[in-house]
């Protein structure tokens, strides 16, 4: 079936099989491979993407689907070689280790933040953040990032970081 | 260090980072040749049967099927079986392990078939339409079942499903156990854990045809072990293969492995002739990666009225899975010598069982051995306190081995480098606020409340740094523990760190370039390191055990320094004085009393490269190796305390505080030290309280997808706080680092059961199950009470 | 991961759609947001060989207040609903239970439809709308026809949607004043389906209860109700906390809760009657 849909802010028109899901459409066709798979159950959020806006996980999503759609990928995030407010502080606040689950995660706060223009505490970040397993960072660094980048997003002064820390 | 510090023990921000957080850094799967052909294996879905016909021939008449393979087709393109490295007794049973079965399958996903074709999804349709004809045989999940008389035989060339047995002994342990006024016994089981990087495996072979050489890409933390591997089961020359680990979506040990798929897609690729990529699915991973932990754990501790102890006697029962794969049988031994923890004591007595049951293989998973060791320590440690009368802190005090700062022996047989464990002690008591913690337990415990506090200890020792080669041959271990570095300047003075170490996250690249920038006096911007290639690297031995730092940082530091001393000749023939002349600071060598007199590394390089005016007899060019082999092992410890929140209606606990203090030597970059602090610390939580890998007695994983493994996202754990101890250097290397990979997941679990205990322990408690489910919470309440009702 | 193959069709109004799933019987599966159909077709553990999509139907995705009650467009998302202004304010339980589903990219593309049609009674709004005594509105072939909430869930997977029927709406009462309601949804992980989740709506009548409606989440095949509290709440003094711990002990009356890896079904049981008392207790006090 032929699809038309924009990545990136780039128009696409392919013929897909209609079982391709979203991910392989974007990783194998498209050679997007920035968004990763990283289970088969819609569990892990490493495959986030937004669609029209609002996250996604696009291995739960078939390219047909996609059709007409405005999808975002983290080769998207940063522009003209500026990182994106999120990619900064996920840098700074040492918000990953080995990366896979880096590219959903970073998809999955950006709907997250947008969703609240009033602001985000500890807690929402980490409800917020329910549908992307990270092994490595125990998430401490990636909520300081989101809330980090959740001010800068809002044109915020940062707030105060989880309540753990180093002494 | 050398030189004065800039950069070690700073936190300088990861220079991995970029092409991770833009989607640019390429794992495995992401990389795409022409040609390439999709592989799928067909997997028993009997944990026990016996294989009749395999039927490929529907799967080889469907589009885009290119060929189909049963183990027995492939019988002949092995040069060797599957590698076990680690055969840790001369009597150990080790059965062959081919990258499909033949005969029988032995646990569920075992490989049975194999499938490539032109599509992932063709591939996919075509493994559905293999026809394998399974006769299926009881099954043997539980431990004691499979070394009871009549058991069904995973092995039935043994005539048991006995492994091995492996004994330590130190000092006359019969002895102090027979006149102990105090012994205490306890039985503790931990629970079969499914390590879950989240990328799961992938695998791409490039065969140059022409050439008869392959190119590997595997999502791996052991590339040169892979490649060695790879030319003993297949034969093929060493010079023809180059293995390539790129960037590594996590390990936690499961990466740590040489898989059958590896073998099967090499095999293929020459086979066909054609690249073969293959990427394990999640739920295949749960049933074809390796899992870890699983023991039986009998542990006694002998004391004095007092509570000092005097002697430990464990004997362990762990579960090997299906097959020995590369340290199957070597995993629960990294942890024999520290069941004592970091107490005192004088005779001690470790014994290992291995048991063949039909559940997928076990092996290392993050702190292997040690997490095992800590959770019976410090487990039966409370126990000790109970049965004396001393709280948790008191009898642990009471038997903390002193301060030391020089190697000092310990229990275990080993030595131990530097320590204070009662300063880590303190500090975590101060950071999480004890008194007011225990005035807040004792209210709700007055007024009743639903809601109970409890909190608990851990107050860990690990070892790290695998290994002494030297140490390794006595444990039967098949290859070394050294690693390797180059270090190169070019002739602009840029620096390229060639290590034999690969990682998957733990941030080598900056750690390295900080540890290469002090020695050369060269930005940490000028620095490239090149990792996970056997090409580029040939000499190397991966990255496991906390090793990276403690042994390849040390070669690192060890090879700059040669490049220092040799940069130094040519700085003494240029300035025309003796090398005793020149200081050194900063990667600028000066002439003593004419610090206008210098000259830079950086220049000395390009001195080194035109080659013009050398010493005579040296050599041109500015690259050294340095290949380092420990002396000893590194012991990071450290003092961990958990509060939890038990809802003593429905079971469920929270992690309501927890702070880790953690004394792991000299820190290069507080930032990823903390990080894998952090990470170390949730993984054992989670251990601790959610995941479980279950087996019904058939041998079919009911826990198989992450829906029903309970990995934790951030909204189901805690913030924890953490301090660094009084940074005592080890005097195990010259750099005076550890390691802090595993000592999160290794100090973590026990004080989170032993604060649930602590919590239930107004229900006269003592012990719970791991991990500690809200029915298990709500059942050990309601037995306590009386029982059902 | 991948799923079997299957034809495509793509339908534009529910007349459409209904036609097509006349059209090829058993073997067609609607798809909306495909959050509970797309996982188990990765697993080949549900191979339809047609999919009709009704996800861009017009007109079915918004909640319509009908004066005393409300009307909810089956490709609602699940996620909108959580927000919505008019559910939160006339009938904020199952606001506050969409909430609860999966995770947020899960909110996003789920819709309530989907999440009803699929018949899980671990899922969180079934019982939800089970306790709100809530009407289904379906279209096939033969027209549109309501069934009440009750008899709506036949099966463990099953609900009284024939093959060629299509969920359309779900309606709901506006909860007055004098109601107080509470979801209580337990399990071990945020993303987790609920091990036992409770839907309490309670009316409040001059410090005693009216009347009480108990739904429960993955306590047998189905949603289910729990007629033994709510005969017991009825007319209790919502003062009297023994009285509401006495009743919540019926919870499990007339269940068959699942065994799993997250809980017996005799745990589950137990947990019920902790958990409607809770639920109670929170309706009352809301």
């Amino acid at each position: 079936m032929r699809i038309s849909l924009t990545v990136n802010g780039t128009a696409h028109q392919d013929d897909v099989e209609p079982r391709q899901l979203l991910v392989y459409y974007l990783r194998e066709t498209l050679g997007l491979t920035g968004t990763n798979v990283g289970c088969d159950t819609s569990t892990c959020g490493a495959c986030t993407v937004l669609v029209d806006g609002r996250s996604v996980k696009s291995c739960t999503m078939l390219a047909v689907q996609a059709d007409g759609r405005d999808v975002a990928t983290i080769e998207g995030m940063a522009k003209n070689g500026e990182l994106h407010a999120l990619q900064q502080a996920f840098h700074e606040h040492h918000g990953l280790q080995c990366g896979y689950c880096t590219p959903g995660m970073i998809m999955a706060a950006d709907s997250l933040i947008r969703e609240h223009p009033e602001g985000l505490d500890e807690q929402g970040v980490r409800m917020g953040l329910e549908g992307n397993l990270c092994r490595c960072t125990g998430y401490q660094n990636i909520v300081t990032a989101v809330l980090a980048a959740a001010e800068a997003m809002n044109g915020r002064a940062p707030a105060a970081a989880p309540a753990g820390g180093e002494a | 260090m050398a030189v004065a510090a800039k950069y070690v023990g700073t936190s300088v921000p990861r220079k991995e980072d970029p092409e991770l957080l833009t989607g640019q850094a390429k794992y495995t799967d992401d990389f795409v040749v022409p040609g390439m052909l999709h592989m799928i294996v067909v997997r028993s879905p009997f944990a026990h049967a016996r294989i009749g016909s395999v039927d490929v021939s529907k799967a080889l008449a469907m589009d885009g099927v290119v060929a189909a393979f049963s183990g027995e087709d492939l019988a002949g393109d092995w040069a060797g079986p599957l590698l076990m490295a680690w055969a840790v007794t001369d009597d150990i049973h080790n059965p062959p392990h081919w990258p499909l079965t033949k005969d029988k399958a032995r646990y569920q996903g075992d490989g049975v078939a194999v499938v490539v074709a032109e599509s992932r999804a063709a591939a996919t349709d075509g493994a559905e339409a293999v026809d394998v004809e399974y006769q299926a045989l009881d099954a043997v999940v539980d431990m004691d079942a499979a070394l009871a008389d009549g058991a069904p035989l995973v092995h039935e060339d043994f005539g048991t499903n006995a492994s091995y047995t492996w004994t330590l002994t130190n000092g006359e342990v019969d002895k102090v156990f027979a006149e102990a006024p105090v012994v205490v016994k306890e039985r503790y089981v931990i629970q079969r854990a499914i390590p879950n990087a989240i990328e799961p495996r992938a695998i791409l072979v490039q065969p140059n045809t022409a050439m008869g050489d392959f190119t590997m890409w595997s999502a791996t933390q052991i590339p040169h072990i892979v490649k060695v591997a790879m030319t003993l089961g297949l034969g093929i020359s060493e010079s023809k293969l180059r293995v390539i680990a790129p960037r590594v979506g996590g390990g936690f040990g499961a990466k740590l492995q040489v898989y059958a798929e590896e073998m099967l897609a090499l095999a293929l690729a020459k086979r066909l002739g054609r690249p073969i990529k293959w990427v394990e699915e999640r739920s295949e991973n749960y049933l074809a990666s390796h899992h870890g932990r699983d023991q039986i754990q009998e542990v006694e501790l002998a004391a004095d009225a007092d509570g000092r102890i005097h002697g430990y006697r464990m004997k362990i029962l762990a579960n090997m899975g299906g097959y020995l794969m590369i340290i199957t049988p070597g995993t629960p031994l990294l942890g024999a010598f520290l069941y004592c923890g970091c107490y005192g004591g004088e005779a001690y007595h470790f014994e290992c069982t291995g048991v063949f049951t039909n559940t997928t293989p076990t092996d290392a998973y993050r702190g292997a051995g040690r997490p095992e060791a800590t959770y019976a320590i410090e487990r039966a440690i409370d126990a000790l306190g109970r049965r004396v009368g001393k709280d948790a802190i008191a009898i642990r005090r009471l038997n903390f081995i002193p301060a030391f700062n020089e190697p000092t022996p310990m229990p275990g047989g080993l030595m131990l480098d530097s320590g204070d464990y009662d300063a880590t002690l303190d500090q975590a008591l101060e950071l999480i606020g004890y008194d007011d913690l225990r005035a807040e337990q004792q209210a709700r415990r007055e007024r009743g409340d639903p809601k109970q506090l409890g909190i608990g200890f851990s107050t860990y020792l690990e070892m790290c740094g695998l290994a002494p080669s030297r140490v390794l041959s006595a444990l039967k271990y098949a290859a070394g523990g050294w690693d390797a570095a180059t270090i190169r300047l070019s002739p602009t003075g840029k620096v390229t760190v060639v290590v034999g170490t690969s990682p998957h996250g733990q941030g080598h690249a900056t750690t390295f370039s900080q540890i290469a920038a002090d020695d050369l006096g060269i930005s940490v911007d000028d620095i490239e390191v090149v990792h996970g290639d056997t090409m580029l690297a040939p000499l190397g031995m991966d990255t496991y055990g906390s090793r990276s730092l403690a042994i390849g940082g040390v070669a690192v530091h060890r090879a700059a320094e040669k490049l220092v001393a040799k940069a130094k000749k040519i700085a003494a023939h240029e300035l025309e004085v003796a090398e005793e002349d020149l200081d050194y600071e900063g990667g600028t060598f000066s002439v003593k009393g004419a610090p206008d007199k210098a000259r830079t590394v950086a220049a000395l390089a390009f001195s080194a490269w035109t080659a013009h005016n050398l010493p005579d007899g040296m050599e041109p060019g500015f690259e050294e190796t340095a290949v380092y082999d420990p002396a000893n092992f590194v012991f990071p410890y450290g003092a961990h305390i958990c509060a939890v929140e038990v809802d003593t209606e429905t079971g469920e606990v929270k992690v309501a505080k927890y702070v880790a203090v953690d004394d792991v030597g000299l820190v290069i970059n507080p930032q990823i030290v903390e990080g894998q602090v952090v990470g170390g610390v949730i993984q054992g939580i989670a251990e601790a309280l959610l995941e479980e890998a279950v087996y019904d007695e058939n041998g079919q994983l009911l826990s198989s997808s992450m829906t029903n493994y309970e990995i934790p996202a951030a909204s189901d754990v805690p913030s924890i706080t953490i301090g660094r101890g009084p940074g005592l250097p080890s005097n195990s290397n010259e750099l005076g680092v550890k390691g802090v990979g595993e000592t999160g997941t290794i100090a973590s679990p026990p004080a989170v059961l032993n604060a649930v205990i602590d919590a239930l322990s107004v229900y006269g408690i003592t012990d719970i199950g791991r991990p500690v489910t809200p029915e298990r919470v709500w059942r050990a309440i309601r037995d306590a009470k009386g029982g059902a009702q | 991961m991948i799923p079997a193959a299957f034809d495509y069709e793509r339908a534009d109004s529910v007349e459409a759609a209904v036609q097509l799933l006349s059209q090829h019987g058993d073997e067609a599966k609607l798809l909306a947001g495909g959050h509970s159909l797309l996982p188990l077709m990765k697993l080949r553990l549900a191979r339809p060989s047609v999919l009709v999509d009704i996800d861009r139907i017009d007109g079915l995705s918004s909640v319509r207040d009908t004066g005393d009650a409300l009307e909810i467009g089956a490709l609602a998302r699940i996620g909108d609903l959580a927000e919505d202004a008019t559910l939160k304010e006339h009938c904020g339980i199952l606001a506050y239970a969409c909430g609860q589903v999966g995770d947020p990219q899960v909110r996003h593309r789920a819709t309530l439809g989907g999440s009803v049609s699929h018949g899980d009674p671990a899922s969180d709004p079934p019982s939800v709308l089970l306790a709100l005594d809530a009407t289904f509105v379906a279209r096939g072939p033969g027209g549109e026809r309501t069934v009440a909430a009750s008899d709506f869930f036949t099966g463990l997977f099953e609900t009284a949607l024939a093959p060629d029927e299509m969920l359309t709406a779900v309606r709901v009462p506006k909860l007055g004043a004098g109601s107080g309601w509470s979801y209580q949804k337990f399990h071990r992980r945020q993303i987790d389906w609920a091990l036992v989740g409770v839907a309490a709506v309670v009316q409040r009548d001059d410090g005693h209860i009216g009347s009480a409606r108990i739904g429960l989440t993955n306590m047998g095949l189905t949603p289910l109700r729990a007629p033994g509290v709510e005969q017991a709440l009825a007319g209790a003094d919502a003062s009297d906390a023994a009285a509401l711990a006495s009743a919540a002990e019926h919870a499990p009356e007339g269940t068959s809760p699942p065994s799993d890896t997250n809980g017996s079904a005799e745990y589950r049981r137990e947990l019920s009657k902790v958990l409607v008392r809770r639920a109670v207790q929170e309706a009352l006090a809301s």
